[in-house]
C-alpha cells in the first residue's frame, strides 16, 4: 500500500481543527519534548530525518536552518503558507484540517533557532483559511504555547498571522520577505541569503507548511523512523495533490521514493472512465511535462530529475487525450505573464511574448514561423532572469513542444484549434 | 461612507473600528511599514475600495511617506482602486479548472449575469472576474470565489445556486471540506 500517514494521521478527528481535539491526539508532546531536549536535539533529528523542503526547491531543511550565523540574533521565523503554484492546494488542506499541527511545527522551529518573532504568510485569497488558523493561534496564546513565554519556560516567541494580497511571487522567499516589510513583493538579490540577512535585515528562515507540519513527527518518533517511510535519496512522506482528468480528485500522503506516478493516480480513482492516459505535469505549474513512458517512475528526486523534470511543490496534474497541450501551455504562459512582478526585462517582456504567440498559435493562426521563434524567445529568457519565475514560465511549454511538436505543428495556419476540432464542437 | 463630493472632505476617510485596527497591526510588527497590507485590508473592508484619501490617512497613521503606501497599494491584485459590484465572482482558468470546464463556467456566469468578463451588472450586486490564477482549488475544479469564499465542483445548477444564495443574503461561507 503505497499510502502512509504522517501529516494525515489524524485528519478528521473529532474536533482535532482546535487545541483540545489536537491535544487529545497527542498534540504539542513534540513542542513540549523539543523544549526538554534542547535546540542542538531538535536540528539533530531533523537532519537525522533527511527532511527536504516541501515548497518546491527540495532543499535539505536541516542544512538550511545550520546556515544561520552563530550569536546573531533577533532571529525570524517566516512560514510561507503563500501557496499559488497552479494545481497546489496541500498547503491549504493542512490549514484546513489541522492548524496546530502546523503551529506545533512553527514553534518547534522557533525554539530550534532560538527566534523571536514567527510568521505566517498566507495568501490573501485564503480567507476561510486565515479565519481557521487566527483562530487556532488565539487558541495556542491562551494555553501558552507560543507568546512572551512558552509553556512557562524563558524562552519566548511572538506567532504573527500575516495576510497577503495576491501576488504569487511573494511565495518566492525573498520577495515574501519584500512584502512582509512592507513593500511591493520583489525578489532580492542573492547572496546574502535570508540566513544571514533575511527580514529586517536580521537572520531569517523561510520553510513551507507542510516542511513545518512534519517536525511534531519528527521530534516525537525521531527522524530515523521519519526518514525510513521513504528511501534513502527521497526520505518521508510526502502530501500530493492530484488534479485534472482523474476520477477523485485530492490530495495523498504517500511515501516518498517508494509509490509510482501510475500508483498515485490510481489514488485518485484512475483516469477518467473512457478515456486515457496523455500527459501529466508533475511538481506544478512549472514543471516540465511526463508523458506515458514515465507512469512508472517513483516520487524519487532523482528519478523525476534524471526525466527532465521535478517534483517541485507536489502537484500532479492529470492530462487525457482532449487535452490540447497549446492550450494548457497558453493557459501557464498567460499565468506567468499575469505574475510576472515586472523587475526584469527578460521575464516581463519574455512573458508578454510568449502569452501573444501562444494565444495566436491556439486560434490556429500564427504561422510556422511564428512558432519558430519559441526557443529562441525561451533560450532568451531561461537562465538570464533574476528570480526562477521568469524561468519556469518557459519549461512546461518548450517540453511540451519537444515531447508533441506534431502538435504545436498543426495549429499553424489550421484557423481553429485541431483538438478541440477533433473533439466536435462540444468540448 | 462616500470618498469625495460636497462635504466630504471634512469627513475623516476612516471609521473609528479601522483606525483601531491599523493601531494594533502597528503595534504587531518590529516595523511599522510592516502594517501595510493589513491596513489596506482594514480599509478595503470597510470602504469597499482604497480611496486617496484612506491611503493618505494609512500613511499619517504609520508615520510613513505617502508614496511608500501608494507603492504597496498598486502591487497587489487583489486591492481596488475603484467601487466594483458589491459582491466579486472569480473564477479560476488555470490548467486544473480548465481541463474540468472553468471556459464553460465562465460563459455560463457571463450569460446568467448579462455581464462581460470583468463586467459589472446593472444593478452593481455582482462584478465578474474570469482571469484570476489557481485559488488553490484545483483538487474541486472547476471553482469560483465569491467575495474570497471557495465554491468547488460547480456545474451551471450549482452556480446558480450560490449566485442565488448571495443575493437572497442567506449566511454562507461554510468551509469547503477538501478530499483527503
Ligand atoms: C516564483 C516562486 C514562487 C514560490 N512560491 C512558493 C509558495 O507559494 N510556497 C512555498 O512554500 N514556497 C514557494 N516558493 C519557494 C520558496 O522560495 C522557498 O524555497 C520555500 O518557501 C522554502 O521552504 P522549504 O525549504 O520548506 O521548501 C516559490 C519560489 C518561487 C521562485
Ligand atoms: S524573473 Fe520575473 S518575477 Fe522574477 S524578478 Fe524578474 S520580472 Fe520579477
Ligand atoms: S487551477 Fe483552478 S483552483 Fe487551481
Amino acid at each position: 500500500m503505497p499510502e502512509v500517514k504522517v501529516l494525515t494521521r489524524h485528519f478528521g478527528a473529532p474536533g482535532v481543527t482546535g487545541l483540545e481535539g489536537y491535544r487529545r491526539v497527542g498534540g504539542y508532546r513534540g513542542l513540549e519534548k523539543a523544549l526538554r531536549v534542547g535546540p542542538e536535539a531538535v536540528a539533530a533529528e531533523v537532519k537525522a530525518s533527511g527532511l527536504r523542503g516541501r515548497g518546491g526547491a527540495a532543499f535539505p531543511t536541516a542544512t538550511k536552518w545550520s546556515f544561520l550565523p552563530q550569536g546573531v540574533f533577533p532571529r525570524y521565523l517566516c512560514v510561507n503558507a503563500d501557496e499559488s503554484e497552479p494545481g497546489c492546494f496541500k498547503d491549504r488542506v493542512l490549514l484546513e484540517e489541522m492548524p496546530h499541527q502546523l503551529i506545533e511545527g512553527a514553534m518547534i522551529a522557533a525554539f530550534a533557532l532560538q527566534v523571536s518573532h514567527a510568521f505566517i504568510y498566507i495568501r490573501g485569497e485564503y480567507r476561510r483559511q486565515r479565519e481557521l488558523l487566527e483562530r487556532a493561534v488565539r487558541e495556542a496564546y491562551s494555553a501558552h504555547l507560543c507568546g512572551p513565554s512558552v509553556l512557562g519556560g524563558e524562552w519566548g516567541c511572538e506567532l504573527i498571522v500575516h495576510g497577503g494580497a495576491g501576488a504569487y511571487i511573494c511565495g518566492e522567499e525573498t520577495a515574501l520577505l519584500d512584502s512582509l516589510e512592507g513593500r511591493r513583493g520583489q525578489p532580492r538579490l542573492k547572496p546574502p541569503f535570508p540566513a544571514v540577512k533575511g527580514l529586517y535585515g536580521q537572520p531569517t528562515v523561510v520553510n513551507n507548511v507542510e516542511t513545518l507540519s512534519n517536525l511534531p513527527y519528527i521530534v516525537v518518533e525521531g527522524g530515523a523512523a521519519y526518514a525510513a517511510l521513504g528511501t534513502e535519496g527521497s526520505p518521508g512522506s510526502r502530501l500530493f495533490c492530484v488534479s485534472g482528468h482523474v476520477q477523485s480528485p485530492g490530495t495523498f500522503e504517500v511515501a516518498m521514493g517508494k509509490t509510482t506516478f501510475r500508483e498515485l493516480i490510481e489514488l485518485a480513482g484512475g483516469v477518467r472512465p473512457g478515456h486515457h492516459f496523455k500527459a501529466m505535469q508533475p511538481g506544478g505549474g512549472s514543471m516540465q511535462i511526463l508523458g506515458p513512458q514515465h507512469l512508472d517512475l517513483a516520487l524519487d528526486f532523482k528519478a523525476v530529475s534524471d526525466a527532465g523534470s521535478s517534483l517541485g511543490a507536489g502537484a500532479l496534474v492529470v492530462m487525457d487525450e482532449t487535452t490540447c497541450l497549446v492550450d494548457v501551455s497558453m493557459r501557464l504562459v498567460d499565468f506567468y505573464r499575469h505574475e510576472s512582478c515586472g523587475k526584469c526585462v527578460p521575464c516581463r517582456e519574455g512573458t508578454y511574448f510568449e502569452s501573444e504567440l501562444m494565444h495566436r498559435l491556439e486560434a490556429g493562426l500564427a504561422t510556422e514561423a511564428e512558432l519558430g521563434t519559441l526557443p529562441d524567445v525561451c533560450r532568451a529568457m531561461d537562465g538570464r532572469c533574476f528570480c526562477p519565475l521568469g524561468d519556469t514560465a518557459t519549461w512546461f511549454v518548450m517540453s511540451a513542444y519537444r515531447m508533441f511538436p506534431e502538435e504545436f505543428h498543426s495549429h499553424c495556419g489550421a484557423g481553429a484549434c485541431p483538438v478541440r476540432s477533433a473533439l466536435g464542437a462540444a468540448a | 461612507m462616500a470618498d469625495s463630493g460636497p462635504g466630504a472632505a471634512e469627513a475623516p476617510p476612516l471609521g473609528r473600528e479601522t483606525l483601531a485596527r491599523i493601531r494594533r497591526s502597528k503595534q504587531l510588527y518590529p516595523w511599522a511599514s510592516s502594517a501595510i497590507l493589513p491596513s489596506l485590508w482594514a480599509v478595503q473592508e470597510e470602504l469597499g475600495y482604497l480611496t486617496p484619501a484612506a491611503l493618505l490617512a494609512v500613511a499619517e497613521e504609520l508615520g510613513l511617506e505617502p508614496s511608500e503606501v501608494e507603492a504597496v497599494a498598486t502591487f497587489y491584485s487583489m486591492y481596488f482602486r475603484h467601487r466594483a459590484g458589491e459582491h466579486l465572482i472569480q473564477v479560476c482558468r488555470n490548467v486544473s479548472c480548465g481541463l474540468r470546464g472553468a471556459d464553460e463556467l465562465l460563459r455560463h456566469l457571463e450569460r446568467a449575469l448579462g455581464v462581460e468578463d470583468g463586467g459589472t451588472t446593472e444593478d452593481g450586486a455582482f462584478t465578474l472576474e474570469g482571469t484570476v490564477e489557481c485559488l488553490g482549488a484545483c483538487g474541486g475544479a472547476p471553482m469560483m470565489q465569491v467575495d474570497r469564499i471557495s465554491y468547488e465542483n460547480l456545474d451551471a445548477a450549482a452556480a446558480d445556486a450560490v449566485l442565488e444564495q448571495v443575493r437572497s443574503g442567506a449566511p454562507r461561507g461554510r468551509r469547503s471540506r477538501a478530499r483527503a
